[in-house]
């Protein structure tokens, strides 16, 4: 349980290289880093972004997953086709928990699975026709969408179907935007091609359809932004969106969670882009500051600490008026933060935890957890590429773990050695680690908590770590029958 | 030849940008870099390497160039 020196984390890793062939355990070995904070550039001494060993246990997920599930599928008055076979919707549905305002069903769609549900014979003869059936279906039972979106998954990439003739024929039959995504996923490495796929789509098809033909009743502002990469997870977007309200600043548009399409049609007039996941959106946000001249800055509401200093950086970026209000802001949540942080340090304090999360999230949080007095000994994530890992090493201590896709196996052998109090990662990871004995948080959908974002979300989070770490069963993983005599008769003794 | 962006960062400096692979790194020196003359051999800090052709400064950034790879790491 005691911090690692660089010499033994070395060894660690060797140790646990060994099991695999050379090949592999070469190619593995690229993955798995010691972190050294004077290393300015990551690719120095972590590979990121590349296609995992054939073989092993990914956690990783497929492109479909980074656009239907990530992007695209937050957006709320819009209607989704997972076009292909019906799982890869169906096991997905309402999984990432994009809390949203509206009557599903009738103006609103996330929860709902809508999908082609290929059968052989749509393999064998194509789908398209199936697809723009659908789409004509949909129009008439959900009248009140505000466009479609066509969301790939494998076959369709594979037996070569025209979406984007299909797509096109049916926007200007209904009037509205139907985006075709070629997200199918065997492209890329990971999610995150799929991310990109989907950023682009947005610019191909709803930025360009809305410099063509819409005109929208919109009066821009001074103060206007948008918040681009908050998916709402147990209503993160919420508790972030308050606190750039109550500093003066107009919030046009969420970027995706709880978000519609005329949000997305708005954001080209927006003054400024705050940007929270980097890897998913920082595409469009790239894109915005070069075609429209919106600038965009990286902010993380995680932890009073990144608050601050986040909302200060947002100010600059406006005149003294805001710049006081974001003080002002800072000042007024003061008395809770310094509640919560009286109430749960003394709990938490010197806790170590280990994370292992998607893209952004390995290293927003660290400064969340300092806040409470915890320690992150070891991070890594399942998709990011070098410029995360760039961002990451400033965040972490020295001589502490960084994993890049890490395997089922190196996780587990990690844990088992290094012992740490807590683990923040995903639904998959999560009962292997109970079983071990080890605290464990989901940090993928905050454990059906939330939100985590924002002043009132620290809270939350400072509550929940109490809640898992401090639970009582964990002093119950041993059976009464195999504890040692003395602890018994100390126990009778009591 | 690939479409990279170029960007000027916070500090002033020109951060190099390559959507493709998603690659960002700074640009550790230029080779010409006057009103008239712009472009020419690039360094990046990884050691990558890459060739825009000399043309009048862009007029604003971030602008969307063609660049050809002389030489990247990996
Ligand atoms: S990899 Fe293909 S088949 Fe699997 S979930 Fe993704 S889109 Fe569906």
């Amino acid at each position: 349980m005691s911090t690692l020196t660089r010499e033994q984390a070395e060894a660690l890793i060797a140790e646990v290289l060994e099991v695999y062939p050379e090949k592999a355990a070469k190619d593995r070995r690229k993955h798995l880093a010691v972190n050294d904070r004077s290393i300015e550039q990551s690719k120095k001494c972590i590979a990121a972004n590349r296609k995992s060993l054939p073989g092993v246990m990914t956690i990783r997920g497929c492109a479909y997953a980074g656009s239907k599930g990530v992007v695209w599928g937050p957006i709320k008055d819009m209607i989704h086709i997972s076009h292909g076979p019906v799982g890869c919707g169906q096991y997905s549905r309402a999984g990432r928990r994009n809390y949203y305002i509206g009557t599903t069903g009738i103006d609103t769609f996330v929860e709902i699975n809508f999908t082609s549900d290929f059968q052989e014979r749509d393999i064998v003869f194509g789908g398209d026709k199936k697809l723009a059936k659908i789409i004509e279906e949909i129009e008439m039972l959900f009248p009140l969408n505000k466009g479609i979106t066509v969301q790939s998954e494998c076959p369709i990439g594979l037996i070569g179907d025209d979406i984007e003739a299909v797509a096109r024929k049916a926007s200007a039959q209904i009037g509205k935007p139907v985006v075709p995504v070629r997200c199918e996923g065997f492209r890329g490495v990971s999610q995150s091609l799929g991310h990109h796929i989907a950023n682009d789509s947005i610019r191909d098809w709803i930025f360009e359809r809305n410099a063509q033909d819409v005109k929208e009743p919109y009066e821009p502002g001074p103060y206007d932004i948008a918040i681009i990469g908050d998916y709402n997870i147990g209503g993160d977007a919420w508790s972030s969106r308050i606190l750039l309200e109550e500093m003066g600043l107009r919030v046009v548009a969420q970027w995706s969670g709880d978000g519609t399409l005329s949000e997305l049609e708005y954001t080209p007039k927006v003054k400024l882009n705050v940007l929270h996941c980097y890897r998913s959106m920082n595409y469009i946000s790239r894109h915005m500051e070069e075609k429209f001249g919106i600038p965009w800055v990286e902010y993380n509401f995680f932890g009073p600490t990144k608050i601050a200093e986040s909302l200060r950086k947002i100010a600059s970026f406006f005149d003294s008026r805001i710049q006081e209000n974001a003080e002002r802001v800072i000042e007024k949540y003061k008395p809770m933060v310094d509640a919560v942080i009286a109430k749960y340090k003394p709990r938490l304090q010197g806790k170590k935890v280990m994370l292992y999360v998607g893209g952004l999230r390995p290293r927003h949080v660290i400064g969340a957890y300092e806040d409470l007095g915890m320690e992150v000994i070891g991070t890594g994530y399942e998709f990011a590429h070098n410029d995360d890992y760039d961002r990451t090493i400033k965040e972490m201590q020295d001589a502490t773990l960084l994993y890049d896709d890490i395997t089922g196996y190196e996780f587990e052998e990690f844990v088992k050695r290094i012992r740490p109090d807590l683990i923040g990662s995903g639904i998959k990871e999560k009962y292997i680690f109970q079983k071990m004995g080890i605290p464990f948080r989901q940090m993928h959908s905050w454990d059906y908590s939330g939100p985590y974002h924002g002043y009132d979300g620290f809270a939350i989070f400072a509550r929940d770590m109490d809640m898992t770490l401090n639970n009582p069963c964990w002093s119950k993983m041993t059976p009464p029958w195999l504890k040692k005599e003395e602890s018994l008769t100390a126990a009778k003794a009591a | 030849m690939a479409n990279i962006m170029i960007r000027r960062s916070e500090e002033g400096r020109y951060i190099f940008y390559l959507p493709k692979r998603d690659l960002e790194d700074t640009i550790v020196s230029i080779q010409f870099d006057s009103a008239e003359k712009w472009g020419g051999e690039i360094r990046l800090a990884n050691g990558g390497c890459y060739y825009i052709e000399p043309q009048p400064a862009p007029a604003r950034f971030p602008c969307t160039l063609r660049a050809k790879r002389l030489d990247a790491p990996e």
